[in-house]
């Protein structure tokens, strides 16, 4: 087992140097890009936008219900939510969120396209088609996250906002008030630097399982699967580190 | 021309290609025949370069594939054109697109207007009706897929074209117009042209040079008419094993005892 883990370590190192290298024509990289900023990053707002009004309303709702204690200041649900939108929901929980969403969809476009030939029909024409295929992935991803991040912090907050306009469980000012109270800039930066790594880790990891695809539509499907498990496991434990590293 | 000198390929320690000598000439559609997991399909793509060789040369017209560097084979690949079993098509892109693909990549030197007109000559070149080039390739049928693949392979100008089962998946008669379009390519553009197949119909339609794999061993070489003289077990058990073709043979024989 820890063989074939090196093993794939190694093809993943090799595949990334391939990506990693000059394009064969730029002007077709250019092209490329924006096409994968909108699959990958717009296509995703919606889904985006779903879950994070959603949960910021609920987290504002079960902050509220959970945190009956006058020592409490009422402002203090606005600050969580704040905080826990910032620092793990929108950078971490989003990014798994995404690995499921994206990854399987970058992992099977490239699986198909290994299956039926494609990839090897670039290959072929003398084209690096790692560099063509996944280099505008991994860029369109890596410089689209941080935007995606920005938006389902501004969502969760909104789900908040609608809580306290709709509902008497806390007071618009009061809610308001919490989530401009004791403002720490870092947080931003902590939770964009984090969805850097994370939009790298999705999209190279997912074209890795997809380029290496091997046989029949079941591969696919497998290679979809794994790349979506293992960016989530990856996307965990780069988690734990980079939150080591920047906040303690 | 490209010629094969004692090429061996094995995959985890199995060989699978075994001292492989032979000459694929210019201007002439060249095949490799043989039943499937012979080891022809790994011939070609040990030859295109898509695996590489253990030992052995790849020459193209003299130059030696397996001593070439990363860039060397990247120009060379540029001199090259090939139709997949499944067309390979891109189906994200029309099939203009498709074929406008390699010269927007390589050919930059063309003005878009000249890449257009190159693309659309391809595609005419192949027969393929002008209501089908904004269509994608899921929209078109498996011989017009064919042809479009044909049309992409050709669309650089190619010295060298491989076709890996070209007519897999059609009918007899659109098999048979690929073939024909192939061999008309060759001839017209002076090819050197590598088919890999098992269809009987196109070895007898356009095998001009043919070499027969058997177990990863050439077992056997000549033309589509010395096949009928010829008295290799493995071959004559390979190409007269239908009740049709060993009818065919008899009546070819017994015409020229007459």
């Amino acid at each position: 087992m820890i063989t074939a883990a090196i093993k794939q370590t190694g093809r993943y190192v090799e595949l990334m140097g391939k990506t990693f290298s000059k394009p064969d024509n730029w002007k077709m990289f250019w092209r490329q890009l924006p096409k994968e900023m909108e699959k990958l990053g717009v296509n995703s707002i919606g889904i985006i936008v779903l879950i994070s009004v959603f949960i910021g309303a609920i987290m504002t709702m079960q902050t509220i219900l959970n945190t009956e204690n006058p020592m409490l200041p009422r402002y203090s649900t606005g600050l969580v939510l704040r905080d826990t939108l910032l620092l793990e929901f929108s950078s971490s929980i989003m990014s798994l969120l995404l690995a499921g969403k994206v990854g399987s969809n970058i992992a099977s476009e490239i699986g198909t396209m290994r299956i039926t030939e494609q990839i090897d029909a670039l290959d072929v024409m003398g084209i690096n088609s790692a560099n063509y295929l996944i280099l505008p992935k991994i860029i369109g991803l890596v410089l689209f996250m941080p935007a995606l991040v920005i938006f389902s912090v501004f969502c969760g907050m909104f789900g908040g906002v609608g809580i306290a306009y709709f509902t008497d469980l806390i007071t618009m000012s009061d809610f308001l008030y919490g989530i401009q109270y004791a403002f720490i800039p870092f947080y931003l930066t902590y939770s964009l630097i984090k969805s850097l790594f994370f939009g790298f880790i999705i999209a190279s990891i997912s074209a890795f399982y997809g380029y290496y695809a091997f046989g029949g539509a079941l591969d696919v499907g497998r290679a979809s699967t794994n790349a979506v498990v293992n960016s989530s496991v990856l996307i965990l434990l780069i988690n734990i580190i980079l939150t080591k590293l920047l906040l303690t | 021309m490209i010629e094969v000198k004692n090429l061996h390929k094995s995959f985890d320690g199995k060989e699978v290609l075994h001292d492989i000598s032979a000459q694929f000439h210019q201007g002439k559609v060249n095949q490799i025949i043989g039943q499937s997991g012979s080891g022809k399909t790994v011939l070609m793509k040990s030859i295109i370069g898509l695996y590489p060789v253990d030992r052995g040369k790849v020459l193209y017209d003299n130059r030696n594939l397996p001593d070439m560097s990363k860039r060397d084979i990247s120009a060379l690949r540029r001199e090259v054109g090939m139709l997949f079993q499944g067309a390979a098509l891109f189906d994200s892109q029309t099939v203009i697109n498709n074929v406008l693909f390699p010269l927007e990549m390589f050919a930059t030197q063309m003005s878009k207007t000249a890449q257009r007109a190159r693309a659309v000559f391809c595609l005419e070149r192949v027969n393929l009706p002008q209501t089908a080039f904004d269509l994608y390739p899921a929209e078109i049928s498996g011989g017009m897929q064919k042809r479009v693949a044909i049309a992409r392979a050709i669309a650089l100008n190619p010295k060298y074209l491989f076709c890996d089962e070209p007519n897999s998946g059609l009918d007899p008669i659109t098999a048979l117009v690929i073939d024909r379009l192939i061999e008309d390519i060759t001839k017209e553009f002076e090819i050197t042209t590598i088919v890999n197949t098992h269809d009987m119909n196109s070895i007898m339609e356009i095998g001009a040079h043919i070499i027969f794999i058997e177990k990863g061993h050439k077992a056997w070489e000549g033309s589509k008419e010395n096949i009928f003289t010829s008295d290799n077990e493995a071959l004559n058990n390979f190409v007269f094993a239908s009740k049709f073709f060993k009818k065919v043979k008899q009546s070819v024989n017994t015409t020229e005892e007459l």
